[in-house]
C-alpha cells in the first residue's frame, strides 16, 4: 500500500473525513485513504444549501463501482456551498480529495467540537493502526 | 483462503486483493473503470484459475452426462463447446457451466469457483463412468478485448484466425501445449487459455509483455458481464431459480430427458412467479443487490446485481420481478431507504457495441 497523503492543518475523523477551518467556515471532504479504499467514485449524493448537519451524522453518500458509503459530518453547521462539479465529475474526489474534490462548505455552529477530531499526526497514527 | 498460481504476480502488481468464493483474488490493479475500458478498447488479461474443471469419460449416454446437463450433447462436434446448466429435480440451477467436447468420449466441464465441491458431489452421484476433478492441475487465463486475436496471432500464428466462437483447439506457445477456447464473459472478442498450473506464471508474464495487454481484476469482470446481461451464479441464479425464470431457456434442450425436465415443463405450463430482467437507470446512481423494485406504488421485485456502467455512464443491474410486469421499455422505480432511482426494463445486451463476433 502506497503512502497515504495526510496534509497538516486539517482536522480528521475516524470515518476518514477532513475539515479545513477558516474563521467560522469549514470545508469538508473525504481523505486520500477513503478515496483509495472506495475506488473509482461514480456518484455523490449532495445535500442542499441551507441544510443543517450535525457532527458525526451522515449528510452525504459517495458511491463507487462496488459500494455505497456514507459521509459523516466532522462538525455541525449550516451548508452554505455545495460542490456541484461533483455531479458531472465525481472522479474529482479520487484525483484531488483535499482540493478540487471538496464536498461542502459549512458555517460552523460550535468551534469547540474541534476537540472531538484528530490532528494530522493523530490521524496518521490512526491509519498506521488500520493499514497492514 | 485459497490462492491461485498467480497470487505473487498480483502482489507484485500491487493489486487490491479480496475474498471471492473462498479465494484471495485481485479485484483491481489500477482502477475498475480503466480496466473495464481497456478491455473494451484494447485487451485485458484476467486470472480465472479459481474456476473448476472436470473431465468426464465416455459418450454422452453411457456416462449419463446427457441427463446431467441441459445442453444437447449428441450433436456437438469435437472442438466445440456449449453453455448450459446442471439442474436439481426441482429445476433449480445447481451451476451454470461450459461443456467442451474434447473427443468423441471425453468431455471437459468448466464450472464456477464457488460451486466446485457441490458440483463434484452431484456429478459423482449421477455420472456412471470415470470422472476427474482436475481443477487444481489446470490454470485458466481469460484474454478479452478487440485486440486479443492480434495478440495471440503473434504467439501462435494464423491458426487463431480460424477459431470460431464457442470452439476450441490445442495450440503450442514456445513448445508448451495450451487449449485455447473462443469464449468469455465480457462481450468482447476473447479467448480462454487453459494450461497446466505449473505453466500459469510463465504464460501470464509472457502475455503481459505485450504492451497491448493489461491485467484486469474481478471488479472489471463484473462491470463487463453486467453490461452484457450475463448472470452471475450465486447472485442472479442459484438453486432457487430455474433457467425459465432466468430467461435462459434457449440453453435447455427440452427434446431429451434431463434431471429437472419435469419441473421445468410444469413451470412452462403453470407459469412462473418471477422473471429475471435487465435494468438501466437514468442516473449515475447504481441499483444494488436487494434494493426493491416498484411499478408505481406496487412492490414487484428485487435487485440481484447492480453497478455503475463505465461504458454507458449510468447505473445498470438485474433483478427478479413479477412476470406480468416484464415488458421491455416499462418504467420502474428502485428504492432502498432514502434512495430512489428511476429505471427502465431493457433487454440484453445493455452494451451493444461489443466485438464478440468479430
Amino acid at each position: 500500500m502506497g503512502k497515504m497523503n495526510v496534509p497538516d492543518g486539517l482536522l480528521y475523523t475516524k470515518e476518514h473525513e477532513w475539515i479545513r477551518i477558516d474563521n467560522h467556515l469549514g470545508t469538508i471532504g473525504i481523505t486520500d485513504y477513503a478515496q483509495d479504499a472506495l475506488g473509482d467514485v461514480t456518484f455523490v449524493e449532495l445535500p442542499k444549501v441551507g441544510d443543517s448537519i450535525r457532527q458525526f451524522e451522515a449528510f452525504s453518500s459517495v458511491e463507487s463501482v462496488k459500494a455505497v458509503s456514507d459521509v459523516y459530518a466532522p462538525m455541525s453547521g449550516k451548508i452554505i456551498k455545495v460542490n456541484d462539479g461533483l455531479m458531472e465529475s465525481p472522479e474529482l474526489i479520487n484525483q484531488s480529495p483535499y482540493d478540487k474534490g471538496w464536498i461542502v462548505v459549512i458555517e460552523i455552529f460550535d468551534e469547540n467540537e474541534k476537540k472531538n477530531l484528530m490532528t494530522a499526526s493523530e490521524y496518521r497514527k490512526y491509519l498506521e493502526g488500520i493499514i497492514e | 483462503m485459497k490462492i491461485t498460481p498467480l497470487y505473487e504476480e498480483h502482489k507484485k502488481l500491487k493489486a487490491k486483493i479480496d475474498n471471492f468464493a473462498g479465494w484471495s483474488m485481485p479485484i483491481q490493479y489500477s482502477s475498475i473503470i480503466s480496466e473495464h475500458n481497456w478491455t473494451r478498447n484494447a485487451c485485458s488479461l484476467f486470472d480465472t484459475c479459481h474456476m473448476g474443471e472436470f473431465i468426464v469419460y465416455g459418450d454422452s449416454k453411457e456416462s449419463n452426462l446427457d441427463k446431467v446437463l441441459t445442453a444437447n450433447l449428441e450433436d456437438m462436434n469435437v472442438g466445440s463447446s456449449r453453455y448450459c446448466f446442471m439442474l436439481n429435480e426441482d429445476g433449480g440451477i445447481i451451476d451454470d457451466l461450459v461443456v467442451y467436447r474434447l473427443a468423441q468420449d471425453k468431455w471437459m466441464l468448466v464450472v464456477n469457483a464457488g460451486t466446485i465441491e457441490k458440483d463434484e458431489r452431484h456429478l459423482k452421484e449421477n455420472i456412471y463412468t470415470n470422472l476427474e476433478n482436475i481443477s487444481a492441475d489446470i490454470a485458466k487465463l481469460d484474454l478479452q478485448g478487440p485486440s486479443s486475436r492480434d495478440v495471440l496471432r503473434k504467439f501462435i500464428g494464423e491458426g487463431i484466425d480460424k477459431l470460431r466462437y464457442y470452439h476450441f483447439d490445442h495450440f503450442f506457445i514456445l513448445g508448451k501445449k495450451i487449449l485455447i477456447s473462443r469464449t468469455g464473459y465480457t462481450g468482447e472478442l476473447g479467448y480462454e487459455l487453459y494450461i497446466d498450473s505449473k505453466g500459469a506464471q510463465w504464460l501470464w508474464n509472457l502475455i503481459l509483455n505485450d504492451k497491448r495487454v493489461r491485467p484486469a481484476g474481478l471488479g472489471a469482470r463484473d462491470t463487463l458481464r453486467l453490461e452484457m446481461g450475463y448472470p452471475l451464479y450465486g447472485q442472479d441464479i442459484n438453486e432457487e431459480t430455474s433457467p425459465i425464470e432466468a430467461g435462459l431457456e434457449r440453453f435447455v434442450e427440452f427434446k431429451k430427458e434431463f434431471i429437472g425436465r419435469k419441473a421445468l415443463l410444469k413451470q412452462r405450463e403453470g407459469g412462473i412467479k418471477k422473471r429475471l430482467v435487465c435494468l438501466i437507470t437514468n442516473s449515475r446512481r447504481a441499483p444494488r443487490k436487494n434494493y426493491k423494485i416498484y411499478a408505481e406504488e406496487d412492490e414487484i421485485g428485487f435487485v440481484t446485481s447492480g453497478t455503475f456502467s463505465p461504458s454507458l455512464s449510468c447505473g445498470i443491474g438485474m433483478g427478479y420481478i413479477r412476470p406480468d410486469y416484464c415488458k421491455i421499455g416499462s418504467k420502474i422505480t428502485i428504492k432502498e431507504g432514502k434512495v430512489k432511482i428511476d429505471a427502465t426494463i431493457t433487454n440484453r445486451p445493455l452494451y451493444k457495441k461489443g466485438s464478440l463476433r468479430n
